[in-house]
């Protein structure tokens, strides 16, 4: 589908009950900080999700309300001001956000009801809640803000609730290390946001625009010159590959698995790493007006979507899987923008959030029922014990595996198919897509195969105590199994085309019609062969190619090679600077000319000892000087 | 009114010292008292102060010394104010901390700290270049004493590492006020030290060059802008802990104050042209400062290279020579002083019970001590600059100009946002996170009320400032507007320009009348009749 012109939602209607949304989560914070301790577990358990189904109910009211072409906004206070420069903390509702708050609302709140059943032992709960609301107030900034900074405010925001989460149980060290290494990654690609931020800010304001807001850049957008809106998008997709875990920057999302699976549902899966591709969404004009960021765009996605789904296909710990899969299906989001099919990306984003999140909270599941097992190689069999999760999970893989029908097949198909037909696609990326998309089948009916079907290879102590998980986990399963089931129906493409302009259905060649249907059964039927006919074959294959099985077991050893380029030389500088230059170069000159000093004033006094013998012999000196002058 | 705030603390100094010797109590109850009073008093400036014009306001001006024209004048205008406040807010704080950290000879550490006070307010609030030097050297013998005395094991070594450094600096400075009374002399008939009436001089860029360096140097010293930091960590390694968080929080800014009130608007062409060498330096100072910092295993010695860092991204915000450069630079004066006086303050405290500041020491904090890692947790945060605390804005308006200013520096500096983050987070780690793996640590008591007490201001203004940061962006407007005005028209009219060419050009001409009155005051005027 070719999209006309985009259509700018210029009427604005002001209201002031869009805060709400923000600041319901932000009391449940203030709540679980100072009273969550003290009233206990079970007020905690009402109030947190409480405060975000609150939040879901005044985006409804704002997605109800929302006029035809228009948009929403709410200016609650001017932030800063400074000469030329202002911007509003303000916040805006348009079919774009509105869905984007929808989905974090609606998911959130079922990962909200799933976290008090699956932190019931935990004693910290107050502390995660505190987290948790947190995260779901930067996050509803981040996508409600009405222009780049405010974004870029719940930006950081999700970020800080990101690290603060996954070193949530900070005594393990590794987990505390995982935390960091997230937050830092990102703020290497929030640096390169920054900048583009400035670049964007400073050239309109040449024009003589002086503003962030997202209204008033669309408007004048085109007084821009070609150059400028690449070097503007190519900086803020640096930020975007942070956020959204690509290439390069993707190697903080795998070890943010470390974080409570909850929280690797809702943060790692289906709302916050979608910050990226949201933003873009946002920003489709700049880089609707820029051929050359477009294609950079595409190419990372593309190149992501393949890299991680072989990594995904020979993981053995169950999120580890789902991490890989998760940057794999961001890749193909990204796909969708480069070639110019932004609905089709943010569609494929709301369904990935429904099916996501249920792959997680299922994994989640499991490991709870499995006395916190992961290794996908000790469990087996547990389709019978636990019923629930294995149904569930199974709408969930058949979804993002592009199965006919299911949510994950609408969203996929549509990006593929604009991947070839698009004026900004190429045949090639539709290849490693489809390709991309076989693969994505597989690994997840392998992991399905091996963790539900076949023997439990469990110690027998654990598979004693394998149970279903409790209603308040399995109650948002159901829900989520619904959305991955018929959330391809709301096709959005109308919806959002007050955003995006009205599609046109593509003209698609007969065979990329059923791309992704081919894809899908011969992924899933290999892995039915590998995985469950001939149990043995992996394994073989795993022998006959071993060299090529490390690489993928070791993930390319990426985290290796920036640790020996960058993080070490860094470290060995660093220390260089300071035990070298600063104590030796910069000290050592300051002690020398201080020693200077001391040691001329040594010399010096010997000129006035007050001795007589030592001035007679200098006098002596002197003449014996000028004589030898005058006689040689 | 801005009498009563410098005078104030050095009045109860001298009261202190006739209290009895053994009454430690009433010492430190009085010392706190007093400086509780001074930024009462201070708050009246905040309430009365007009946004509305560039002009120095609560004027006072007094005779000193007849035959040199050198006058006790004083006042504040939309820089100054702020950087007074934060003087008279930290001072309670850092003497309601010494009940904690000082327990030998406490009457004379309270009188330092009260003379400091005098010195600091005074050196932000002088009008008088004579006066001024005064004040700057005033602040150096408390601070002198405080690392000499209360210091650390190698605290003589940095105490006088500490003067030395500041005074070689500081005689440059004098001789070039000196000059300066000399040039008002010789062009107007008439030897004087206002500097009111010094920013109207006609120099040569010669001239200027020589000037602004002999200024530059001494406030590069003590800012610290690379390559003259070295004195810093060492001063802090070794100071008392309210003498940390005074240096940190307060004198360091004299510094970056000292170039904005005196070296950029009095010689505004040389500072034109001396802006690479200090972006630059500054430039390297942020990259720099924060490797080093990531790497020290001494926590206080990474919060003080962390102040070179930061330090420097002031600098860069004020040659942007921009309203959001130096405006982002007043303000992240005041965010440092806040932040890293906090982060001096926690480190203070946890030294308190453990006698230690390394950081492979301590580890797993979190579990003993929650109220303390939390309370870190936020100072760290408004520290790295996360967007809803202070920090934020100070960086992000920093940040905007300077990259108007000069894409690259703006580009190289954001790389300082990054490696921010990772200096402190690694630290914050290895402190507060991991399993408790040191025995002495399952014994930590969490900070007591007063304790508490002492961040609560501190908190809820890094919340403040980072929410709503305008009420302090409105007052500080006009006076950065003037300031810059000062600055660029030189640059910009270029009949201004050729005239000045031309005096360059026949220096023995009589001299031009004054350039161009950029932000005359009132009693600016009424002086020239």
């Amino acid at each position: 589908m070719e999209h006309a012109h985009a259509i700018v939602p210029t009427v604005v209607h002001t209201v002031s009950y869009l805060r709400f949304i923000v600041l319901f989560p932000l009391l449940g914070v203030l709540f679980n900080i100072f009273l969550g301790q003290r009233l206990g577990r079970k007020a905690v358990n009402y109030v947190a999700p409480g405060v975000v189904l609150l939040s879901f109910l005044f985006s409804f009211v704002a997605f109800l309300r929302l006029p035809q072409d228009g948009a929403l906004v709410d200016t609650v206070w001017p932030w800063i001001t400074s000469g030329s420069f202002h911007v509003d903390f303000a916040l805006r509702v348009d079919p774009l956000s509105a869905m984007m708050s929808l989905v974090v609302t609606g998911v959130g709140f079922l990962i909200h009801v799933y976290s008090t059943g699956y932190m019931a032992h935990d004693e910290d709960v107050a502390r995660y809640f505190a987290y948790l609301n947190l995260f779901t107030a930067a996050m509803l900034l981040l996508v409600l803000g009405e222009n780049l900074l405010i974004l870029f405010v719940g930006w950081e925001g999700v970020g800080l609730c990101s690290y603060l989460l996954i070193g949530f149980w900070y005594t393990d060290d590794e987990k505390a290390s995982a935390g960091k290494k997230a937050f830092i990654v990102n703020r290497i690609g929030d640096a390169g946001f920054l900048l583009g931020l400035f670049l964007l800010f400073w050239s309109l304001g040449a024009k003589g625009v002086w503003t962030l807001s997202f209204s008033e850049i669309q408007a004048h957008a085109s007084a821009l010159s070609v150059e400028t809106v690449t070097a503007i998008c190519l900086l803020l997709f640096v930020g975007a590959t942070g956020k959204s875990a690509q290439i390069p920057l993707y190697v903080w999302l795998p070890d943010a698995m470390a974080g409570p699976t909850p929280v690797s549902a809702l943060i790692h899966a289906a709302t916050m790493v979608t910050a990226g591709v949201y933003m873009i969404a946002r920003l489709h004009f700049l880089y609707s007006m820029s051929t050359t960021a477009l294609a950079v765009v595409a190419i990372v996605g593309a190149a992501t979507a393949l890299f991680a789904a072989t990594i995904a296909v020979v993981q053995t710990d169950i999120k580890k899987v789902l991490a890989y899969s998760t940057v794999s299906q961001l890749g193909y989001m990204f796909l969708g923008l480069g070639v110019g099919a932004y609905t089709a990306s943010v569609f494929h984003l709301m369904t990935h959030a429904f099916f996501k999140a249920l792959l997680f909270l299922g994994a989640g599941s499991v490991i709870h029922g499995m006395s916190d097992e992961q290794d996908i190689r000790k469990m087996g069999g547990l389709k019978n014990k636990m019923p629930t999760t294995y149904g569930t999970f199974l709408v969930a893989c058949l979804a993002i595996a592009g199965f006919p029908g299911l949510s994950g097949f609408f969203s996929k198909d549509l990006i593929l198919e604009e991947a070839f037909v698009s004026e900004h696609g190429s045949w090639l990326l539709w290849l490693v897509g489809t390709v991309g998309a076989g693969m994505t089948a597989f690994y997840m009916f392998r992991l399905l195969f091996v963790t539900f079907w076949g023997e439990t290879r469990a110690s027998p102590e654990v598979a004693h105590h394998i149970h279903e998980s409790p209603v308040s986990m399995t109650c948002p399963l159901v829900v989520l199994a619904v959305l991955s089931l018929v959330g391809g129906y709301f096709t959005l493409l109308h919806f959002l085309s007050p955003i995006f302009g009205e599609p046109h259905e593509p003209h698609v060649p007969f065979l990329i019609r059923y791309d992704t249907t081919l894809a899908s059964l011969i992924g899933i039927g290999l892995a039915y062969q590998m995985y469950v006919r001939d149990p043995d074959m992996a394994e073989r294959f795993g022998r006959q190619f071993s060299g090529l099985h490390q690489l993928l077991a070791n993930k390319y050893y990426v985290d290796e090679l920036y640790d020996a380029v960058i993080v070490r030389p860094v470290v060995a500088a660093s220390n260089w600077l300071w035990q070298v230059w600063d104590t030796l170069v910069i000290d050592g000159t300051v002690n020398g000319a201080a020693q200077t000093m001391d040691a001329s004033g040594l010399l010096l006094r010997l000129w006035q000892t007050g001795n007589v013998q030592n001035y007679a012999l200098s006098f002596l000196i002197g003449a014996v000087a000028i004589l030898g002058y005058y006689l040689w | 009114m801005v009498s009563a705030i410098v005078f104030t603390p050095l009045f109860a100094a001298l009261i202190l010292l006739f209290l009895p010797k053994d009454d430690e109590e009433g010492a430190r109850r009085l010392a706190f008292g007093a400086s509780l009073l001074t930024f009462v008093i201070s708050l009246g400036l905040l309430a009365k102060f007009d946004s509305g014009t560039a002009d120095f306001q609560f004027v006072e001006r007094l005779t000193w010394i007849e035959d040199f024209r050198i006058q006790y004048h004083v006042g504040v205008d939309g820089i100054s104010l702020f950087l007074v406040l934060l003087t008279t807010f930290l001072m309670p704080l850092v003497l309601l901390a010494s009940w904690g950290d000082v327990h030998k000879r406490v009457k004379e550490y309270l009188f330092f700290f009260l003379l400091l006070e005098t010195g600091m307010v005074g050196t932000f609030v002088a009008l008088d270049l004579f006066l001024f030097y005064v004040f700057w050297e005033v602040m150096l013998i408390p601070m002198y004493f405080l690392i000499g005395v209360w210091g650390g094991p190698r605290r003589i070594y940095a105490a006088l590492k500490f003067l030395i450094y500041t005074m070689v600096g500081s005689l440059l400075m004098l001789v070039a006020i000196l000059y300066l009374a000399y040039q008002h002399n010789a062009q107007h008939q008439n030897v004087t030290f206002d500097l009111l009436q010094l920013y109207n001089l006609t120099l040569s860029l010669t001239e200027q060059k020589w000037l602004f360096a002999a200024f530059a140097l001494s406030f590069a010293i003590k800012v610290p802008l690379f390559p003259f930091h070295t004195w810093l960590p060492d001063a802090h390694v070794e100071a008392p802990t309210g003498g940390s968080v005074i240096l940190a929080g307060v004198l360091l800014k004299m510094g970056t104050y000292g170039f904005l009130r005196f070296a950029i608007p009095l010689f505004p062409e040389a500072a034109h042209a001396a802006v690479p060498i200090i972006m630059a330096l500054a430039v390297i100072g942020i990259v720099y400062g924060a490797l080093v910092a990531m790497v020290q295993p001494d926590l206080k010695k990474l919060v003080a290279y962390s102040s070179v860092s930061h330090l420097g991204f002031v600098v860069l915000g004020l040659f942007a020579f921009n309203v959001q450069g130096i405006e982002g630079a007043v303000y992240q004066m005041l965010n440092h002083g806040l932040s890293t006086g906090a982060l001096f303050l926690l480190v203070g405290m946890i030294y308190e019970r453990r006698h230690t500041r390394l950081i492979s020491e301590y580890g797993g904090l979190w579990k003993q001590v929650p109220l303390y890692a939390s309370i870190f947790l936020v100072v760290m945060l408004s520290s790295i600059g996360l967007p809803g605390l202070n920090g934020f804005v100070g960086e992000f308006l920093i940040l905007l100009g300077t990259f108007k200013a000069n894409p690259w520096a703006g580009a190289l500096a954001v790389s300082g946002v990054v490696l921010g983050a990772v200096y402190m987070l690694w630290m914050y780690q290895r402190v507060i996170f991991g399993p408790i793996k040191n025995e002495e640590n399952a014994k930590l008591v969490d900070l007591s009320p007063r304790e508490v007490a002492i961040f609560v201001p501190l908190l809820a203004l890094m919340l403040f400032m980072g929410l709503y940061p305008q009420p302090l962006l409105t007052r500080m407007e006009k006076s950065v507007e003037a300031t810059l005005k000062r600055v660029n028209v030189l640059r910009q009219a270029s009949p201004e320009q050729s005239r000045r060419a031309q005096y360059e050009r026949f220096p023995n001409r009589p001299p031009l009348d004054s350039p161009v009155i950029l932000s005359s005051s009132k009693d600016d005027t009424e002086l020239k009749h």
